[in-house]
């Protein structure tokens, strides 16, 4: 079944469509990647699905309910949602522990103890158990970029958004990071992610997506979208992708 | 520990002697200039044909010993006054800033009086307020009317709350919206937002400054004493009213700065703090 369905989604900005009838399908258990070229709306589809944004049309789905319905709580569906920044957007005045507690405790009203106890386990598995109690501004980047990933899992999300959470890194961080994600999939976590990583979007998702102008025009497997694309605009963006030696 | 077991190379060893003697030297140039400075400004002021009249108005050590207790006890209403009304300034100062964040046209009565107080309570001069609340308010022969020290207490909070909101609101707009997406992403309510992202990193990122008004507070306490209360520098006023000598005014001129240093003192070191973070200290 669909975790995740998105119809006619358009989204205007100062009367110029960012997201224009974009359709989307997310499968439970699947890691869709979402690719384009700057400003073809990625960063604003997965703002919509998280209700970050007002909808000026069509539906989203989730768990088959309507949550762009206006009458939805949007806070108790982000709670079902986890988000990922390509800014890491990490909380300065709270440490590392007090982060990740933070929606645990006072969301989903877990006491402290039980709350601090997740997080540990949740940062010795990706091995940042020393970092607990540091302050963001002490931790490098791809550490700052984990810390932001487990604490959207500290939530139990049943989705998981990642917007460009490499671009920000440098080179020799990025691995880190996509090593993390890759574990979730394992782990059989559903997954949006806008990407410019072509090489590790072919390794992890199932599906690739081709956004264009606020449009999905091709989609499908990454051998397919990314080996043999049958839409001119994807064939163009693959080559300056190459070009700029990203694949 | 291997900081312990470091052992500095020959290079390290010289260059930390150079280091001692360039700060033995820099105290060295500080203190003598110093000292010179001193003794000029000190043989200006006594060297002036006057110096003799005005040592004896204004720093008569008996007129001074005499005057101590009154201005003190005067200056304890200041130090009470001053505590209450900061607390009483920075409470209302943070819920007006907060009502004035509020989206949605539910509040926007309450948008529009945060903002309306803002706007009058700024501009209006505080002696105005004082004499409004002290004089005219008790003019109303109402039931139950607090003692005017209280009123002026009033007064100081209303002024004082109408700045401290403005820097409030700098303070949370100033934290970056991408922060909100983050924790209303999480599942954070709007309230649950403010309360533990957006105020905490608001308010230290505005102590200063709230402190910077807290000191120019603790110098308008006193303006109470114009509704009757009396205050360090009204009781100088009385003391010098009596002996026609105004070391009075001095004593209490010192006791402020003396009271003033602490609070100062405290403003520059969070100020220092908040400087030192920003630099990714
Ligand atoms: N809040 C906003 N106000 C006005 N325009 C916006 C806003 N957010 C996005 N846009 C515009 O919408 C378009 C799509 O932006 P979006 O961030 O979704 O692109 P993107 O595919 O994520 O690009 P990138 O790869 O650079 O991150 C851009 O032209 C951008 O200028
Ligand atoms: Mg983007």
């Amino acid at each position: 079944m669909a975790l995740l369905r998105c119809r006619g989604l358009r989204k205007e900005f100062g009367g110029h469509a960012v997201l224009d009838h974009l359709d989307l399908t997310v499968a439970e258990h699947q890691v869709v990647a979402l690719i384009g070229a700057s400003g073809s709306g990625k960063s604003t589809l997965l703002r919509c699905v998280n209700l970050l944004e007002e909808l000026d049309d069509g539906t989203i789905e989730l768990d088959g309910e309507d949550i762009s319905d206006p009458r939805v709580d949007p806070d108790r569906v982000r709670r079902r949602i986890g988000m990922v920044f390509q800014a890491y957007n990490l909380f300065p005045h709270l440490s590392v522990l007090d982060n990740i507690t933070l929606a645990p405790r006072h969301v989903h009203r877990r006491g402290r103890a039980a709350a601090e106890v997740q997080a540990r386990e949740l940062l010795d598995r990706v091995g940042l158990g020393a970092k607990a109690d540091a302050y963001p501004d002490r931790l490098s980047g791809g550490q700052q970029q984990r810390v932001a990933i487990v604490r959207a899992l500290a939530n139990s999300p049943r989705l998981m958004l990642l917007d460009e959470v490499t671009s920000a890194l440098d080179p020799e961080l990025v691995g880190e990071v996509l090593t993390m994600i890759r574990d979730l999939k394992a782990d059989g976590m559903t997954m949006v992610l806008a990407t410019h990583e072509m090489g590790f979007a072919r390794e992890v998702a199932d599906e690739v997506c081709f956004l264009d102008a606020g449009r999905v025009i091709e989609s499908g497997p990454p051998e397919q979208v990314l080996g043999e694309p049958t839409q001119p605009r994807t064939r163009q963006f693959l080559r300056r992708i190459i070009e700029a030696g990203r694949l | 520990m291997t900081l312990l077991d470091h052992v500095p190379s020959e290079a390290q060893l010289r260059r930390s002697a150079y280091r001692r003697r360039q700060t033995v030297y820099s105290v060295l140039v500080a203190a003598s200039s110093t000292a010179a400075l001193g003794t000029l400004l000190v043989i200006a002021v006594t060297g002036a044909p006057g110096w003799d009249r005005v040592r004896r108005s204004f720093l008569d050590p008996e007129i001074a010993r005499d005057a101590l207790p009154t201005v003190l006890s005067g200056l304890w209403l200041n130090v009470r006054l001053l505590v209450c009304c900061a607390v009483g300034a920075l409470l209302l100062g943070l819920v007006i800033a907060v009502l004035r964040t509020l989206r949605g046209p539910v509040f926007f009565p309450v948008r529009a009086l945060a903002a309306g107080y803002t706007y009058t309570f700024r501009g209006l001069p505080l002696i105005i307020v004082l004499y409004l609340l002290t004089l005219g308010v008790p003019g109303l022969r109402l039931q139950g009317m607090p003692p005017v020290l209280v009123l002026g207490g009033i007064a100081l909070v209303l002024t004082y709350g109408g700045y401290l909101a403005e820097v409030f609101r700098a303070g949370i707009e100033s934290v970056h919206s991408s922060q909100l997406a983050a924790a209303r992403s999480l599942g954070l309510t709007y309230r649950q937002t403010m309360r533990h992202v957006v105020l905490p990193q608001a308010v230290r990122r505005v102590a200063p400054p709230l402190l910077n008004d807290v000191v120019a507070l603790q110098k308008d306490v006193g303006l109470v004493s114009l509704a009757g209360p009396i205050d360090a520098v009204r009781a100088a006023q009385i003391a010098t009213a009596q002996t026609f000598n105004y070391t009075p005014y001095v004593v209490a001129g010192v006791l402020f700065v003396l009271l003033a240093i602490p609070l100062i003192a405290v403003t520059d070191w969070v100020t220092l703090r908040a400087a030192h973070r920003q630099s990714g200290g």
